[in-house]
């Protein structure tokens, strides 16, 4: 089983005046396989932070981060990442993006170029193979990045906040893919994101984290991920259970930024 | 009808059209403005400035275009002009000496304005003399000579010191002008001209027809006039030089007082004194020169010389009138082989002219200094191989090069036969390769280009991506690249001599520097989440670097090449002309030197068309390679 382990992890970095900012303080959980897992809080609370570590980008001054045993020691194949813009290589085409990191590993040709298809497929851009990036739409440009992570099959797929450049009717139909993939799949996914509504929909569990240091504040058990897989969202987003649950969380939230500014000006 | 011809015929047509079409811009323009005048309430006032705006620049062009046309239209309508007005001015030289000394052209006649001057240098030695460098008992001894050589300086004035002769040869000289005159009036050209005017239409290049201007043998009945009379002229014009109202008291006068001073200064200690004989000395010099005349004694030369100019003017006709309007930025001046346009305009270019000159050049047979523009050339392949493969792979090969024998024959192994291919010694088909100015300054900016993009590229990626490399080599660059190239260029050609390495090498460090600079922006502005993405999708240091850093740098590496190639062609032509045997650089400094100003408009056209085809090439291939860009 490969399940994320994170230990106590720290992290602290210290700025070019030589103070030191605290980051992440001592988070602690387990994101067992096939999770789907999203993460809220105001801004600057270590998110970013979080996601970065478990990608291998940075590496954490404290504590111990593992994925199916293996520490985590760098970037790595089996920790696919989709970026809030897309990050595409716009000089190659929808295919080439895709097939990235295939050619990276010199995969077989034919069987390359299969997978393209099939993951084009799936995230709904079949024919779009040979256009160029630039040309795509903000979400179509999303669905690649989609493609072209998970086509490298990765253990752990990690979203920062991949939807919150798009506009709000794309950004329902991609909440939707989403869900759609890791029922298909099976995949673990840990989402970052801003909005409460995306938060509460795509995850099965969810963390409040805070700021100042950043830390887990508060975890949530939820059951609109799998009503999602069966129910127009739009309906789950009117369900009683769900406002009460978002109105809990923007006042949570509402309260520590309250908190930051208070400090700030004090 | 005679290519010179068909170009005449054809300038001249455009000219008309440009005339016609010109007037008929002004005439436009006059008609809007009435129409806003007669309609003030509701008149257009755009339309209005329309009216303004037609008429200054439709009258700005006309002026333009005269400038430009004016000379082909006249070459169009009047063939014989140039070298009638040649003839013309072979006559102008001729006379000019004689003219010069009465006031036709300038103010006062040449004597007065001597007297004058050589008065005033009298009259500022005496007030050196009142002046406390020089004693009592000085001035006492001195002011008598201020005296006499004012006597001296009058005399030439008085009509009765003119002597017999020195009369004579005046009116001599008069006549002699009057019958050139009358030989002029008459207009009966002298035996043989006929033939000579035959032979110089058929020897002669016509006007324009070579890089002769305007030749210098009459090729008109006008034209054979004005030559027949210029010899003598010429001839009446130096023995005018040689009058001189000096007679042999004058000149007795002169050097007794000149000796008296010099005498007194030997003897004198103070420096004014002696600073005095000397000054004395250098006026008496010049006033024993006789040019002073008694007022009217040259009054015959000078009456000769109106009639002459009467007659000339009557002569010249229609020629003035080509003159003022034909040649507005000069006039053609008699020079010893040729003639030729001179004027403060002279620098315009003469289109077809221009046009003939680079059909001329671009001749391959002709070209410039023995080099064509631009042609192509058989070379054997041999040569190339032997450019491309390095000799000392001969000393590799095992075994010793053989040493003459005792018969004298030089036995060939192995390693003779790889020397001789390294070295493109042995027998090859040819192939044509270009040659010529333009392509050696094509071939020099592209091998320095390529220099620059193969090494600075990497380089400017190393240390956009490393912060060692970047501290490393950017003071070493920074060090030469603020230099103006042109500041390294005597330096480099000094070490590398006048051929192409020099100059390539001086290409080379233009084009190296951007390129580093180009590519190490765009390494640097390479997004962190891509590199990060690339990392995540499984991609190695070097595939990052080869797959995400370099074609993301693209759009400035590309940018840096354009900006690149217009530098070095700009850096190339300058060390052409600074030195070296080929290049358009060369040929325009070579045609500076004798202000052939046709080849000078010839190699600039040729060099602005071949910097904008660089450009729109690399646009063009902007274009197709990074056409995202701006659009991310």
């Amino acid at each position: 089983m490969s399940d994320l382990v994170a230990d106590a992890i720290d992290m602290t970095f210290t700025t070019p005046n030589g103070d030191e900012v605290h980051a992440l303080k001592n988070v602690s959980f387990t994101l067992k396989q096939g999770e789907l897992l999203s993460v809220l809080g105001p801004s600057g609370c270590g998110k970013t932070t979080l996601l970065n570590l478990i990608a291998g980008f940075l590496r954490p001054t404290g504590g111990e981060l593992s994925l199916g045993g293996n520490e985590i020691d760098g970037p790595g194949v089996e920790r696919g990442m989709v970026f809030q813009q897309g990050a595409l290589f716009e000089w190659l085409t929808v295919a080439e993006n895709v097939d990235f990191g295939l050619r990276m590993k010199k995969a077989d040709r034919r069987e390359t170029s299969r997978k393209v298809e099939e993951w084009l497929e799936i995230v709904g851009l079949q024919g779009f193979g040979n256009t160029p990036t630039y040309q795509l739409s903000g979400g179509m440009q999303q669905r690649v990045a989609l493609a072209r992570c998970l086509i490298n099959d990765p253990d752990l797929i990690l979203m920062d906040e991949p939807l919150g450049a798009l506009d709000a009717l794309t950004r329902e139909k991609m909440q939707s893919l989403v869900l759609k993939i890791w029922k298909e799949t099976g995949k673990t996914i840990m989402i970052i994101t801003h909005s409460v509504e995306e938060a509460l929909l795509l995850g099965e569990r969810l963390f409040v984290m805070a700021p100042r240091p950043g830390r887990l504040h508060k975890e949530y058990a939820l059951p609109f991920a799998e009503w999602g897989l069966q129910q127009d969202p739009r309906e789950i987003k009117n369900h009683n259970e769900f406002t009460q649950t978002r109105e809990e969380i923007l006042t949570m939230i509402w309260n520590m930024e309250e908190e930051i500014m208070g400090k700030a000006s004090a | 009808m005679t290519a010179e011809g068909i170009r005449g015929l054809f300038i001249g047509a455009l000219f008309i059209g440009l005339l016609l079409t010109l007037a008929s811009c002004w005439w436009y323009g006059r008609r809007l403005i009435r129409t806003e005048k007669t309609d003030a309430v509701f008149g257009n006032p755009v339309k209005a400035l329309g009216g303004w705006h037609w008429i200054v620049s439709g009258v700005s062009t006309i002026i333009l275009v005269w400038l430009y046309f004016s000379w082909d239209a006249a070459r169009a309508f009047f063939p014989d002009a140039a070298s009638e007005m040649c003839q013309v001015a072979k006559v102008e030289t001729a006379i000019n000496p004689m003219r010069s000394v009465f006031p036709f052209e300038s103010r006062l006649l040449k004597g007065t304005s001597i007297l004058d001057r050589e008065s005033r240098q009298i009259n500022n030695l005496e007030t050196q003399i009142n002046t406390g460098a020089f004693t009592d008992q000085d001035r006492e001894q001195l002011l008598p000579y201020i005296e006499r050589v004012r006597q001296i300086l009058a005399s030439q004035t008085a009509p009765e010191s003119l002597e017999e002769s020195v009369v004579a040869d005046i009116q001599s000289i008069g006549q002699r002008i009057d019958e050139q005159s009358a030989f002029l009036q008459a207009g009966v050209l002298p035996e043989g001209a006929d033939a000579a005017i035959i032979e110089a239409r058929d020897q002669q290049p016509g006007w324009g027809g070579s890089s002769q201007e305007i030749p210098i043998e009459p090729i008109s009945q006008r034209g054979a006039m004005f030559a027949a009379v210029a010899a003598p002229l010429a001839a009446i014009s130096s023995d005018f030089g040689k009058i001189r109202n000096a007679g042999p008291a004058f000149l007795a006068d002169i050097k007794a007082l000149d000796d008296e001073v010099k005498q007194v200064a030997g003897a004198a200690e103070s420096a004014a004194v002696k600073d005095f004989a000397r000054n004395m000395n250098k006026l008496l010099k010049r006033i024993d020169n006789g040019v002073v005349f008694p007022p009217g004694a040259l009054e015959p030369i000078e009456s000769a010389l109106a009639r002459l100019d009467v007659v000339k003017s009557d002569k010249q006709g229609s020629l003035k009138l080509i003159d003022a309007i034909a040649m507005p930025s000069g006039t053609i001046m008699a020079g010893n082989t040729a003639c030729s346009e001179q004027g403060s305009g002279r620098w315009l270019p003469k289109p077809s002219d221009t046009v003939a000159t680079f059909l001329r050049l671009s001749d391959p047979d002709v070209g410039y200094k023995g080099i064509p523009l631009l042609w192509y050339k058989e070379k054997p392949l041999a040569e190339m191989v032997g450019f491309l493969v390095p000799d000392f792979i001969a000393d590799l090969v095992p075994g010793k090069y053989p040493r003459h024998s005792d018969d004298g024959t030089i036995p060939n192994n192995l390693k003779t036969t790889v020397l001789n291919f390294a070295t493109g010694n042995f027998a090859s088909p040819s192939v044509p390769v270009p040659t010529g100015h333009v392509w050696d300054s094509i071939m020099r900016v592209l091998a320095g280009l390529f220099l620059g993009i193969l090494l600075g590229v990497p380089l400017g990626l190393f240390m956009g991506l490393s912060r060692f490399a970047k501290g490393f080599f950017d003071p070493l660059i920074e060090l030469y690249r603020p230099v103006p190239p042109l500041a390294w260029a005597p330096l480099i050609l000094t070490i590398f001599g006048i051929n192409d390495d020099g100059k390539i090498f001086l290409l080379f460090m233009v084009a190296f520097a951007i390129m580093v600079i180009s590519a190490r922006t765009g390494a640097t502005g390479t997004q962190l989440s891509k590199i990060h993405a690339a990392h995540s999708l499984g991609a190695s240091r070097w595939q990052i670097v080869r797959s995400v850093i370099l074609p993301n740098s693209l759009p400035e590496i590309l940018t840096g090449i354009r900006i690149s190639i217009g530098v070095c062609w700009g850096t190339l032509v300058a060390a052409e002309m600074l030195a070296g045997t080929t290049g358009i650089g060369f040929v325009e400094n070579v045609a500076r030197k004798s202000s052939d100003y046709e080849i000078i408009w010839v190699t600039i056209i040729l060099l602005g068309l071949l910097g904008l085809l660089f450009d729109l090439f690399m646009r063009f291939i902007i274009h197709k390679t990074i056409p995202w860009r701006g659009k991310g």
